[in-house]
């Protein structure tokens, strides 16, 4: 594999990989040449030997959603018998539950509901904030897109809207495989690649942090992978406002891809290149919840530095048959066992100190939103 | 690619292995106590490319539990059951004979034998388990009986073990998995297993199987209560007795499941200790061909990965597994054979179904009828 030594040298030097060098990265290099060029730059990006989890709960306040994509089991048609809208009760009990817990935020996403207005959305952030210290790490470009579409307004005027009604962040799901020819075969009714990109970078410039995911597995190429990446990057390059890389497999049960699941090792060098790749994002998260405990360890030695949320609930990757469970306790032992000191972390991956019970007793209502400033 | 070893002390060891140096003990320790999981995969993987090149092996194969009645009664065993009670399992020479026939059709190549001590059971039983396997399945490899039943036949049939085994080879045995050797370590033994035979006792009846020219197994339970230096010195120990005898044929590290055990207060082994496990005993092993990777008992996911660190055998496709299933594990109960080479050729590996000799077999392409 001498022809991979020119990239070692090149990320020794903290010199980027170009799009050629990182598709011969995915599709020849050994798994453990990507594991030990990951290290490399998780290493200079992260010195000191630590890794992260955030304790919190998914909140899935609805399960209609008019995309209908082939990959989903969770979504649902209005008139569906299971289809719901969660209540404001079950609401406020579940953040109660997460608070008890020692959670600091909640993961709040739904569908793209074709009955519920921007109106309903600040509402119902408008009700959590008033009630509850805990920060919301909410909705997704397609819902973004989708909200300002429906009530024909800009994408900037729905964020403003929302983070002024309590928003602290935004998770990046829904970016799927950013080539909209993949788009078009998974997910044609949900947002495009340039939309997807378009909401991050207007949050972005409002402050307002986010995540970035991607989901592969299921019908793109290894080209397309990159071009995920470097569109990714190159936002990152503009906005900086990324605070974290999540890649994840695609679960065929209960949908319409037939395909194998992808299998631990192409999901290990899809995150090593995500590290590779995405020099310029500081956070990469293992997904515990798609790949099991295991392997999830394993990508501490593959470029990962956090692993994510305990998931108090998680509903949509279980809606696909796929359940693992993992304790805070389970995930302390994974990341010492592996080296590592566990440090718990909020969503803008600062250290949050152990002493939860002082925290509930703080009755004021912090804004979030104004946090996105501390980080990077 | 040489990896950046983040931990120093393994670079002595590279050097070593680079220049073809048995390791000792401290290296061993080290080995173990590393969080450098990426260089320790690297070392493994030099020695298993060295032996094996990039071809994984897996054989399609059968399990058969003939009884769970056991008077060891270990205390990290979720299978054995007393006499009488519920759930309780002997099989007649003629229930042996009907699993064989529910899968006569498929091109078993490998039967895997074990049970419990049984102290009910003649020494004939066994001698007729052995003839009636290979009776119904001729062309198959019988591979039966831990050291610790065949101490136990010994006992029973009055005979020394030498001959016990002579008259076990006479029946059909072929080869003896590498069982019941758990740990070897007194301490282990007296608080977790103290009704099995010690590891002298193990290693001895290795020994005369293959002083006979039966080739076995070799095995090490962990994720209990055991130490690094115990299992070092275990890994020593089999060293020692093959550079004597040449007998054993793989070794394959066994990721203890509490579930339903005494034990059940214990974690599930993690990914870095099952990962370690291999690749440490690719790189102390250095005159043993070949490192399983365990998928009922690590699970198959990390199973794929463990081909990098060290391990060139997925073992079997085996359905039916009970032991390990009893005990908690999420495993599947079967692969398949798409499912089996799909893993070892997403992973960068050449598969190769092999027989119980590592021999490949040749119509290995061929189609049958497959169930998961």
């Amino acid at each position: 594999m001498k022809h991979l030594d020119p990239i070692t040298i090149k990320l020794e030097n903290a010199e980027r990989v170009n799009r050629r060098e990182a598709l011969t990265l995915l599709t020849e290099a050994p798994l453990l040449a990507l594991g030990d060029m990951a290290g490399r730059i998780r290493r200079r990006l992260h010195p000191d030997p630590v890794v992260t989890y955030v304790v919190d709960r998914n909140i899935n306040y609805t399960n209609v959603c008019i995309s209908r994509c082939r990959f989903c089991a969770f979504y649902r048609h209005p008139d569906h018998p299971e289809a719901y809208i969660l209540s404001k009760t079950s609401l406020a009990r579940k953040i109660e539950e997460t608070i008890d817990l020692g959670g600091t935020q909640i993961l709040l996403q739904g569908g793209m509901h074709p009955d519920l207005t921007l109106d309903d959305y600040e509402a119902m952030l408008q009700f959590i904030k008033k009630r509850f210290d805990i920060h919301i790490h909410g909705f997704s470009p397609p819902e973004i897109h989708y909200l300002a579409q429906k009530e024909n307004v800009t994408v900037a005027a729905v964020i403003e809207r929302l983070k002024t009604a309590g928003l602290g962040s935004i998770p990046g799901g829904g970016a799927e495989i950013l080539v909209d020819q993949v788009r078009r075969r998974v997910s044609p009714r949900k947002c495009t690649t340039d939309q997807w990109l378009g909401v991050m970078q207007v949050a972005h410039q409002q402050g307002l942090r986010t995540t970035a995911t991607m989901m592969f597995g299921h019908v793109e190429t290894p080209e397309d992978i990159i071009d995920h990446l470097l569109k990714i990057r190159a936002l990152q390059d503009e906005t900086g406002g990324f605070t974290a890389f999540i890649p994840w497999t695609f679960q065929p049960s209960n949908t319409r891809i037939e395909v194998e699941p992808a299998t631990s090792v192409e999901y290990l060098r899809v995150l090593a290149l995500s590290r590779i790749v995405l020099d310029n994002i500081q956070n990469i998260q293992a997904s515990w919840v798609t790949q099991g405990a295991k392997i999830a360890q394993v990508a501490l030695a593959f470029g990962a530095n956090d692993l994510g949320s305990t998931m108090i609930e998680e509903n949509v990757v279980a809606a696909a048959g796929v359940h693992f469970k993992l304790p805070q306790t389970d995930i302390i032992r994974l990341i010492e066992n592996a080296g590592y000191t566990a440090r718990q972390r909020d969503c803008f991956y600062n250290d949050i100190d152990q002493g939860s019970q002082a925290r509930e007793q703080v009755s004021g209502i912090k804004d979030h939103g104004n946090d996105g400033d501390k980080s990077q | 690619m040489t990896p950046k070893f983040t931990d120093n002390r393994l670079k002595r060891i590279h050097q070593k292995i680079s220049a073809e140096q048995r390791l000792d003990f401290d290296d061993g320790r080290i080995l173990y106590e590393t969080d450098d999981l990426i260089s320790l995969g690297y070392l493994a993987d030099t020695v298993r490319r060295r032996r094996h090149g990039d071809t994984t092996y897996w054989v399609y194969n059968q399990h058969l539990n003939y009884t769970n009645v056991c008077t060891n009664r270990c205390q990290f065993c979720a299978f054995a059951r007393d006499a009488g009670d519920t759930g309780a399992f002997t099989l007649s020479i003629g229930d042996v004979e009907n699993r064989l026939m529910e899968r006569i059709d498929e091109p078993v190549r490998e039967l895997h034998v074990v049970g419990g001590i049984n102290p009910e059971l003649p020494f004939d039983y066994y001698l007729d388990l052995i003839k009636t396997i290979k009776k119904v399945r001729p062309d198959a490899t019988v591979k039966a009986f831990t050291a610790v039943e065949i101490d136990h036949f010994a006992q029973i049939s009055g005979q020394s073990i030498e001959n016990t085994i002579s008259s076990l080879k006479n029946a059909g045995l072929d080869m003896m998995p590498g069982g019941g050797a758990e740990v070897m370590s007194t301490r282990v033994r007296k608080k977790l297993f103290h009704r099995k035979i010690d590891h002298q006792r193990w290693l001895e009846v290795m020994e005369k199987a293959h002083a006979q020219g039966i080739i076995t197994n070799a095995t090490m339970l962990y994720g209990h209560i055991e130490t690094i230096a115990e299992k070092v010195d275990h890994l020593i120990a089999l060293r020692k007795l093959q550079d004597d005898t040449g007998g054993f044929s793989a070794f394959i590290p066994l990721a203890f499941h509490s579930g339903h055990t005494q034990l059940s207060h214990l974690p599930e082994t993690t990914a870095f200790d099952d990962l370690k496990n291999i690749a440490v005993a690719r790189l102390l092993l250095d005159n043993i061909g070949h490192i399983k990777a365990y998928w009922v008992m690590i699970g198959e996911r990390l199973a794929q990965v463990a081909l990098a660190f060290g391990a060139d055998d997925l073992d079997g496709t085996i359905m039916e597994e009970k032991i390990t299933h009893m005990a908690g594990a999420k495993s599947a109960r079967g692969l398949t054979r798409s499912q089996m080479t799909q893993m070892i050729a997403t992973a960068g590996f050449t598969p190769v179904e092999r027989d119980a000799f590592y021999r490949p077999v040749a119509d290995s392409g061929r189609k049958t009828d497959e169930t998961s």
